[in-house]
């Protein structure tokens, strides 16, 4: 084994490689190669480190700084200054708002970091996950051999079952009644199957875990096989996720090698093998059945349930499904004990759960916190606040199938049971924070155009009726809302809960359903005063010249329509009935004097 | 024993078996649960939701794919499921061509009796962008007007599990999720076998036959054309279901009757033909045999079939009979022998076949079932179309007398009549090769064995010293199971009769269309099949060699079976076919 003096980690997650960590490291290694510094440096490119508004990010050990939007060109000083001279290079240096002054920031003082408890993405950023080598010095492999010479099935289903770990795809169904189902099925052939087709709009969980730590994935898999009984398993991952795909069938083939898949694993007798399939990227096919039938090449549709998976599932075969991360964190319960787990996080929702923190908010990125952590705490100190000053107006969660949270809601603390009883739902993890600015009418759209252009199309109230509740919507945000939509909105908002075929459907009017429950004024100002509150729908504006106009004409020269007219150096105005509200005067305008309102 | 499950529906206690749908035990406790995409046995999906009943549950469920559990407590009729069905009613009349009066399938639509069930209208409630949609007139059996499908996915269940064919399927998503071709081609491009089970299954007029009634009027209204008609077997088996008698029905002299006020100038039958495919097939059965030819051999009367074969399983062109089916060899006999009976030029003859049958009509248009530059059949119409015809000419069909087709090419057998059920064929063939080969009476003409709706029907027969091991199937699905395990050497028959539809023609693709809720209680094969198989057993002559008309024709016309007059005549060729014409 080599041992270096300095490792340099680089993020190879997807945010950090388009934004060109991949330069950065190349960059690294020529530079290290030229200084003769190979022997001593190693370069290590990881999955995601989280904050990936500050990306692409680079962590030198054994100090530990926490360098942020390093770029290609900044590598070379670095290199010499750093890992040469042993001097931070501080103005690279990552620096909060506690820490502002801070010059050597490592990476357990930042606030982002201080409140997440990391389990599922313990590995992310801290590993290469193309290296099997380095997942086993993390105890890769351990719980599976625990679990091979030390345990029977019903033990391992029995402390993942003690454990409270429940389904980090959004239901939230107890793992190990889940094990417990499908080790009950009585068959030949049973599989293990894992989700890996996450589709909420900005979500990156379970990414982030395939490309940062794969062999957690492979590990928990094979694990559950042996507890249930199954000798294949299937990754169902996007075919939009390449290097997760990549680094999965990178480690599946490592795995292969050291035997830790294949036949009799460990010498134990258990054999069990995983399989990659790729999905063309159709929201539904992560409901699990429709999963299935898209594993069996047949269209991506649900079937009815029951029969559930775990008595006829993959090619009619008992299967038992969990999502990726729900899978990351079995090692550790294994290894740490159910009891370990039970301690963090609340009593109905014990351990943690990943967030993608995305739309307006200081810190976008990913994040995992301890069940039972505030919205507040996850948005204002680990988050960072909302950018602009501006002031937070709701979180949306669960996405398409999630529901809007308001300020009044912020200090509840996160579990499956307190999201759904205030209309939203835990969902895989995205996190959507919306200000001031946000119209809620319009987000409400925006989240059913999403799933009305997901929906399969099998079941009547998805194909039809949600479109229908599109339209409505539509309409109030251009302004043709009229008496009665709402009423119209939520007479197919219960009728496509109570009746659509699956989970994706039943839980579609959510976002409508939530923000009219929390942002009814919205609706009715845009239907009655034809009004946007938020000064956000297009439709609804107006331009006018405010008295700051000095008429420098360059709005009337911008102006496509001539809606502008004024004399030079006079104030302008608009002619409301030509203007098209494309905003070109807006931009144009040096001094600030049109408003649109 | 078969575990039996309590449960409660709409407070009545019933035990059902287990594994027993809640729609299904619901029927025992006399509640009719309203459907739209459920067809027994066929699609069973959830899909439509209109079956949604509250069993306590977060959701409601859908009785046609929910299974009994114990005890469990169902409700099917609170006030939220009547609204939940209306609106789910509502939101499928939305996006529908509602041109209700002048639809084909109006007093006759599931769509329509649910609406007026359940008290909705037009689905103006929830209105908004409808999906527009050609008409795909392309195929000469089969039009698919996607503007008036409800999505329903019968049509898709029919293709691919019945028939095991499967050219349409949904395709895109959401709203715009529709039926449609790989590839969006017509349904002429593609390897459809034209049996119309899709229109059988069709709730509403998405699926019909292309109507050929104009053309028939047309011939009848032109005094230069001399027109004769023959229907098949089947059609008097279910055509009296279009004028409200019960199903099983034989209504044989009133159509006979209508078929002539309906002013065609000879009523000729299929049967006799029938009669006459029987002693082609029968002695070319017997020559493969005693002369090692290609054995199994196939029968060839169903076109579906046929195409099915020529598309999917080239590899037995060589097994099918040489036989034209029945009409043809009848049309080829009414354009040679009937018109120099009758003294008249063929090219004045126009020859219009009633068929249970929608790929009969392509049928007609093969180059190879003509003769003298002469197609053997002019016109192919439906039982449907037959009684369209009938409503249209003002004939109030239940008063008409029964009358008798005309002579010449119209005397039948009770062996012919049996064609239209699945194994009547068979029967016919045996009862004829038995005589044949053997010079002996056959005591009992009653082959049971290959009588009945099963898919695969097997039987062995003694004929003299020699076993004939013969297999009886229907259905193309089915068919690809039996020639899947011939083909693996499995099974190995001499003779093997094939009908492309389930049961046979009397449930053909141009048969009336019985709703989904009747083929829930009634099998409507063996229903119909039951009025041929009485029709048969009340003859006196039951032998197609025995039909007196069948031997005038050997004498005076056509030699001997399989002579090279009747070859000429009687008998065709085929043709491998591809997967796609693109």
């Amino acid at each position: 084994m080599d041992f270096y003096r300095a490792q340099v980690l680089v993020c190879g997650g997807t945010g950090c490689t388009s934004s060109g960590s991949g330069e950065i490291i190349e960059r690294f290694e020529e530079q290290i190669v030229k200084n003769g510094l190979d022997k001593e440096v190693k370069i290590v490119r990881t999955g995601c480190f989280g904050l990936c508004a500050a990306g692409p990010v680079v962590i030198v050990y054994p100090e530990g700084t926490f360098y942020s939007r390093v770029r290609a060109e900044d590598v070379d000083e670095i290199v010499s200054e750093h890992l040469i001279k042993g001097r931070i290079v501080q103005h690279l240096v990552y620096k909060d708002k506690n820490h502002e002054e801070e010059h050597n920031m490592a990476l357990e003082n930042i606030e982002f970091y201080k409140k997440q408890k990391r389990i599922a993405l313990r590995n992310c950023g801290v590993i290469d996950p193309e290296n099997i080598d380095e997942y086993i010095a993390f105890d890769g492999y351990q719980a599976l051999s625990k679990v091979l010479t030390e345990m029977k099935p019903e033990d391992v289903i029995k402390t993942v079952l003690d454990s409270g770990l429940r389904g980090r795809g959004g239901a939230g169904f107890p793992t190990g009644m889940k094990w417990k189902f499908a080790a009950a099925s009585k068959a030949d052939q049973k599989y293990m199957v894992c989700n890996a087709d996450e589709g909420d709009p900005g979500a990156f969980m379970d990414r982030s875990v395939l490309e940062g730590d794969p062999h957690a994935v492979i590990e928990a898999m094979t694990i559950g096989g042996y507890a249930i009984g199954a000798s294949e398993g299937y990754v169902y991952v996007r075919a939009e996720y390449p290097i997760a795909v990549k680094r999965l069938e990178i480690a599946i083939g490592q795995a292969r090698e050291y035997g830790l898949l294949g036949k009799n694993i460990l010498g134990s007798g258990f054999d069990f093998d995983v399989f990659v399939r790729l999905g063309a990227g159709a929201f539904v096919c992560g409901e699990e059945t429709a999963l299935m039938a898209s594993i069996e090449g047949q269209r991506g549709e649900p079937r009815p349930k029951p029969p559930f998976p775990a008595i006829k599932g993959l090619f009619e075969a008992p299967t038992n499904i969990n999502n990726v991360e729900t899978f990351a964190n079995i090692p550790q319960i294994i290894l740490k004990g159910a009891d370990w787990f039970k301690s963090i996080g609340t009593e109905k929702s014990s351990g943690t759960k990943v967030f993608a923190l995305g739309g307006k908010i200081n810190n976008t990125g990913l994040v995992e916190i301890p069940m039972g952590t505030t919205l507040r705490e996850i948005i204002f100190d680990i988050g960072g606040g909302i950018p602009n000053g501006k002031k937070f107006k709701a979180v949306q969660t669960g996405g398409p199938s999630g529901g809007c949270i308001p300020t009044e809601h912020l200090d509840i603390p996160i579990e499956y049971d307190t999201l759904t009883q205030i209309g939203s739902m835990m969902g895989s993890g995205g996190m959507i924070v919306m200000d001031e600015d946000n119209c809620m009418v319009d987000i409400a759209r925006f989240f059913l155009d999403f799933t009305v252009d997901e929906s399969c199309g099998k079941c009547t109230p998805c194909r039809i009726g949600t479109r229908r509740m599109l339209e409505i919507l539509e309409r109030i945000v251009k302004g043709q809302g009229k008496e009665g939509d709402i009423e119209k909105l939520e007479a197919l908002a219960k009728n496509i809960k109570a009746t659509a075929l699956c989970g994706l459907g039943q839980t579609a009017p959510n976002p409508v359903l939530s923000t009219l429950k929390y942002f009814r004024g919205e609706y009715e100002a845009h239907i009655k005063e034809k009004r946007c509150p938020a000064h956000h729908c297009q439709a609804l504006l107006n331009y006018t010249i405010t008295d700051k106009c000095r008429g420098c004409t360059a709005c009337v020269k911008v102006c496509p329509v001539t809606a502008i007219s004024g004399v030079v150096k006079e104030k302008h105005v608009i002619d409301a009935t030509k203007c098209i509200k494309c905003g070109s005067c807006v931009e144009k305008c040096r001094f600030g004097a049109i408003e649109k309102r | 024993m078969e575990q039996m499950i309590p449960l409660t529906i709409d407070g009545v206690r019933v035990e059902v078996p287990a594994g027993t749908t809640v729609l299904e035990a619901s029927r025992l406790a006399g509640v009719k649960i309203p459907t739209l995409c459920y067809l027994k046995d066929i699609n069973q999906s959830g899909g439509c939701r209109m079956c949604v009943v509250d069993t306590g549950a977060r959701a409601f469920q859908a009785a046609c794919v929910l299974p009994v559990t114990k005890d469990m407590v169902v409700k099917t009729i609170t006030p939220e499921l009547r609204e939940a069905r209306k609106t789910l009613l509502q939101l499928v009349l939305s996006n529908h061509d509602k041109q209700c009066l002048s639809c084909i399938r109006s007093q006759n639509c599931e769509l329509q009796k649910l609406s007026r069930d359940l008290g909705v209208d037009s689905g103006a409630e929830y209105s908004g962008a409808m999906n527009q949609y050609s008409i795909d007139n392309t195929s000469v059996s089969i039009v698919r007007d996607n503007n008036k499908c409800i999505i329903c996915r019968r049509c898709v269940a029919a293709c691919d599990k019945i028939q095991n064919i499967g050219v349409i399927g949904a395709t895109l998503r959401g709203f715009k999720t529709t039926i449609a071709s790989p590839w969006n081609l017509h349904l002429a491009e593609m390897a459809c076998i034209n049996c119309g089970q899709c229109i059988t299954v069709c709730p509403v007029g998405a699926l019909h036959e292309k109507d050929d009634t104009a053309t028939v009027w047309k011939y009848l209204n032109d005094p230069t054309k001399h027109v004769v008609v023959q229907p098949a077997p089947a059609v008097r088996a279910a055509l009296g279901e279009e004028f409200g008698l019960p199903m099983g029905t034989s209504v044989t002299g009133k159509m006979v009757a209508a078929l002539r006020r309906l002013g065609f100038n000879k009523i000729f039958d299929t049967d006799f033909a029938a009669d006459l495919t029987i002693m082609e097939e029968a002695t070319e059965l017997v020559d493969r045999i005693t002369n090692k030819g290609v054995l199994p051999m196939i029968t060839s009367c169903s076109p579906g079939w046929i195409k099915f074969c020529e598309h999917y399983y080239p590899e037995f062109l060589p097994n099918l009979s040489t036989c034209k089916s029945p009409h043809e060899m009848e049309g080829a006999m009414i354009k040679s022998y009937y018109a120099e009976k009758a003294g008249i030029d063929p090219k004045d003859i126009i020859v219009v076949s009633v068929m249970p049958c929608t790929a009969k009509k392509f049928e007609a248009q093969r180059p190879e079932l003509s003769n003298g530059g002469y197609p053997d059949v002019d016109v192919v119409i439906t039982t449907r179309e037959l009684a369209r015809m009938i409503k249209m000419a003002n004939i109030d069909f239940n008063k008409l007398p029964d009358e008798d087709f005309d002579d010449l090419l119209g005397e039948s057998s009770g062996a012919s009549v049996i064609f239209g059920a699945t194994g009547g064929v068979m029967e016919a063939a045996l009862r004829t090769a038995y005589e044949v080969i053997t010079g002996t009476e056959l005591k009992d003409v009653n082959f049971t064995a290959v009588r009945g709706v099963e898919g695969i029907k097997e039987a062995s027969v003694k004929i003299g010293d020699m076993d004939v091991n013969v297999a009886v199937t229907s259905s193309t699905g089915m068919a690809t199971k039996l020639l899947d395990a011939v083909k693996r050497g499995e099974k190995n028959y001499a003779f093997i009769e094939v009908m492309g539809c389930p049961g046979g023609c009397v449930n053909g693709g141009g048969q009336p269309i019985v709703d989904s809720a009747t083929r829930a209680e009634v099998d409507i094969r063996s229903e119909r099949a039951k009025a041929l198989y009485n029709e048969d057993a009340a003859k006196t002559i039951r032998k197609s060699h025995e039909n007196p008309s069948i031997k005038k024709i050997y004498a005076d016309y056509l030699g001997k079976p399989n002579s090279h007059k009747a070859h000429e005549l009687l008998h065709t060729t085929y043709q491998a076919r591809p997967k796609y014409s693109k």
